[in-house]
């Protein structure tokens, strides 16, 4: 597969009152053709700011990115003026939200707003257009779409609305989407629907599609590689399969940790991850995540660890990445150490919730 | 269209599972929808609660799940009479509370409290998080001094993991983690019995979830509080509570015990809820079966016949159209609302 994307070293802060925020630090991945990459991480941790980067829709002042290169189709994408950057976002990489109403015109219909990007990025004629919105339209599962195309969208519920802006992502027939966070505002049979229609619809498009959310278990499903990101850089990348069960980041192994397993026995007590992320403005020397981490020694305050090579295809940027991996994930071992209470009736190791 | 009749409710819990705090009888909250600029008349319902039975066991927690919109929320309102249900029951410790004035409620809500689900705009912007906290002392006279006052403050920022030194600060100073610990001391602040947590951490990172779920299960314990837990995160619910209730559009379709649902889910509406949560692990969940619901919830103004959830049953027959199925006691502890459950009987 070829490189469709290559981010290196990108640098985006923001200078504000209190201080500069470091929202993203140095930030390096690539993403193939056709593939899906997660983009993980806690609120604040600068996944939008990253995304919004690539499009270049910064808002400056207060933002500036400071460093780096985005190379989409092997051009550097931050050097090119902006009536260029417009045309690559009308057609070649388009973006869709969480909340869509945010980007969806409240006054014209749906048919007004897809046959606009039609006409401008695919030379349709009005009527081409207007064919080729109710074809996306049906195509993303809205049904009815004939007469749903010429209404508002208010007239749309939360999921119904996902699906325009996929349709309205899909338009330009763009190489790469960014979904920020594309289902977290709904509700989680809705978002089974929505993930499943984007995966299809990117490998039939062949598309390739970046994935931003802050709940590993969303992605875990669709990606093929992953990206942890905390505190503006990223701290742990490689392919799906193996972040999971491979964990080599402190930070990784405390958000998998942290969140009750519907596929495992209960655990008496959760694991959360203590304390709450840095603040960006006046992030201390050595290691971001020290404060919260279990495994911090003497060295993590004083030098910050790059990302370095754990396995094939897999980096993380801890001093002790050797120590950790499938044992520090053990959730059996857990519960040998949290009897789970009598009320649960049986014991805990019974209580299999695979669901079938 | 039939409702749901009281045979066969919750009412009946086995005597030696536990003393009932609370219990929930045929409630409904049907709220008006009004024309009119003068004369405001309502025109049609929104069947926001129709027909809910359940109880809740001293000590214990239910969940309460579904998707947005199917009256999780304005069930817990209404149990708290914060709203007045059109119908039924709530009997709280052998107190029927729907009848109760305003005033007596005023009494009652000493013992029944809330924690909301938006850390950030359910606490006053303009006052201390001391004050936040200390409101309710002062409310219901449970303070005669101002250190007495101070200490209980001191003392409740303590017991959800936060320093008395920030008494003082404002709600934006604190993150959402942290504002959502200031409403759980609130509402702990008069020593209530029964705590009404509609979605607590569905707003919150979910390593800061993980610890505001272990706090409530840890103050649960410390000072024997029941909880009703309304949770749209199915894995969430699972974990914090004893048994677990399911709800679509008005109704709830299943209850049983928190291991029991999860093994042996018996409404077809609770298979595919589970069937959509997302297991952080790639290979086992390639291995799940998944049942991907069609279309969307309809609106609770026009519910549908029969069955509410026959329009997008997998299983449906025709009679699901037709009648309503009320929530029976298929197994033991174990109840549904489907005429196709094993178990259920004949109509
Ligand atoms: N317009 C802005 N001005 C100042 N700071 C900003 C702005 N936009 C984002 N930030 C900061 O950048 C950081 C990263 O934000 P963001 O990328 O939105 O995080 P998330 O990972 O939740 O998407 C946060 O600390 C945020 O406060
Ligand atoms: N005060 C109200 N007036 C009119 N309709 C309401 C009111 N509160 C809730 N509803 C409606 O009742 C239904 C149930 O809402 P709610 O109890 O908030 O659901 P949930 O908490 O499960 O998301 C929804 O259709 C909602 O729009
Ligand atoms: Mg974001
Ligand atoms: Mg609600």
């Amino acid at each position: 597969m070829a490189t469709l994307l290559e981010v290196k070293d990108l640098r985006t802060h923001f200078y504000t009152f209190e201080g500069v925020v470091k929202a993203v630090d140095g930030v390096s991945y690539e993403v193939e053709e056709g593939e899906t990459l997660g983009l993980v991480g806690e609120s604040g941790c600068g996944k939008s700011v990253s995304a919004l980067s690539l499009m270049r829709l910064i808002p400056d002042p207060p933002g500036k990115i400071v460093d780096g290169e985005v190379l989409f189709e092997s051009e550097d994408i931050l050097k090119i003026d902006m009536d260029d950057m417009r045309r690559i976002r009308g057609a070649k990489m388009s973006m869709v939200f969480q909340e869509p109403m945010t980007s969806l015109n409240p006054v014209l219909t749906l048919e007004r707003q897809l046959s606009e990007t039609l006409q401008l990025h695919r030379g349709m004629s009005r009527e081409e257009a207007r064919q080729e919105s109710v074809d996306l339209l049906s195509r993303v599962g809205i049904p009815d779409a004939e007469r749903r195309v010429r209404q508002y969208p208010h007239q749309f519920s939360g999921g119904m609305r996902q699906r325009v802006m996929i349709a309205m992502a899909l338009s330009c027939n763009p190489k790469l989407i960014i979904a920020d966070e594309p289902t977290t505002a709904l509700d989680v049979t809705i978002q089974a629907q929505i993930l499943e229609l984007m995966k299809s619809l990117t490998s039939e498009f062949g598309v390739s599609l970046i994935v931003i959310t802050h709940n590993l278990g969303v992605v875990a499903r669709y990606a093929n590689r992953m990206n942890i990101m905390y505190a503006g850089k990223i701290i742990e990348r490689g392919a799906a399969g193996e972040v999971y069960s491979n964990p080599r980041h402190p930070y990784t192994v405390g958000l998998l940790k942290s969140v009750p397993r519907l596929d495992l026995p209960r655990r008496a007590k959760l694991d959360p991850i203590e304390g709450q992320p840095p603040d960006l403005i006046n992030l201390p020397e050595g290691c971001a995540f020290r404060d919260r981490c279990r495994w911090a020694v003497d060295k993590c305050a004083t030098e910050e660890p790059p990302l370095m090579l754990v396995n094939e295809g897999h980096w993380s940027a801890c001093w002790r990445s050797d120590e950790l991996g499938p044992s520090a994930l053990d959730f059996l071992a857990d519960l040998g150490l949290y009897a789970d209470d009598s009320s649960n009736g049986a014991a805990a190791s019974e209580s299999d919730a695979e669901v079938e | 269209m039939t409702t749901m009749t009281e045979t066969g409710t919750q009412g009946r819990a086995p005597a030696e599972s536990g003393e009932i705090l609370l219990e929930v009888k045929n409630l409904k909250m049907h709220f008006p929808v009004t024309a009119g600029i003068i004369f405001q008349r309502a025109v049609a319902h929104i069947k926001a609660v129709d027909g809910v039975s359940f109880f809740v066991r001293r000590g214990e927690t239910l969940g309460l799940v579904g998707e947005s919109g199917c009256g999780k929320t304005t069930t817990g309102r209404c149990i708290l009479q914060l709203y007045r249900p059109t119908d039924g029951q709530v009997i709280f410790d052998g107190q029927e509370l729907t009848g109760l004035s305003t005033r007596q409620m005023r009494t009652m809500r000493r013992r029944m409290q809330v924690i909301f689900q938006d850390p950030y705009s359910s606490l006053n912007p303009r006052m201390t998080a001391g004050n936040i906290i200390g409101e309710p002392l002062i409310v219901h006279g449970l303070v005669n001094s101002k250190d007495e006052y101070k200490d209980r403050v001191a003392e409740l920022l303590q017991n959800v993991g936060l320093n008395p030194y920030m008494a003082d600060r404002f709600p934006h100073e604190f993150s959402g983690g942290q504002r959502q610990r200031i409403g759980v001391a609130r509402a702990l602040s008069v020593d209530p019995s029964f705590i009404v947590c509609d979605e607590p951490v569905s707003a919150l990172d979910v390593s800061i979830q993980a610890q505001i779920v272990n706090l409530l299960e840890d103050l649960q314990e410390r000072f024997d509080l029941t909880y009703l837990f309304i949770a749209h995160d199915l894995s969430v619910v699972r974990h914090i509570s004893n048994r677990v209730a399911v709800m679509y559009l008005g109704h709830i379709v299943e209850i049983a015990d928190r291991n029991e649902i999860y093994r042996s889910p018996l409404h077809p509406y609770t298979r595919a809820l589970l069937s959509a949560v997302p297991i952080p692990d790639p290979i086992i969940d390639a291995q799940r079966e998944r049942i991907l619901l069609s279309g969307e919830v309809p609106s609770p103004l026009n519910p549908p016949s029969g069955c509410v959830f026959h329009p997008r049953c997998p299983i449906a027959i025709d009679s699901c159209s037709e009648v309503t199925p009320e929530l029976r006691e298929v197994d033991s502890n174990h109840w549904a609302a489907c005429i196709q459950a094993p178990g259920y009987g004949s109509y």
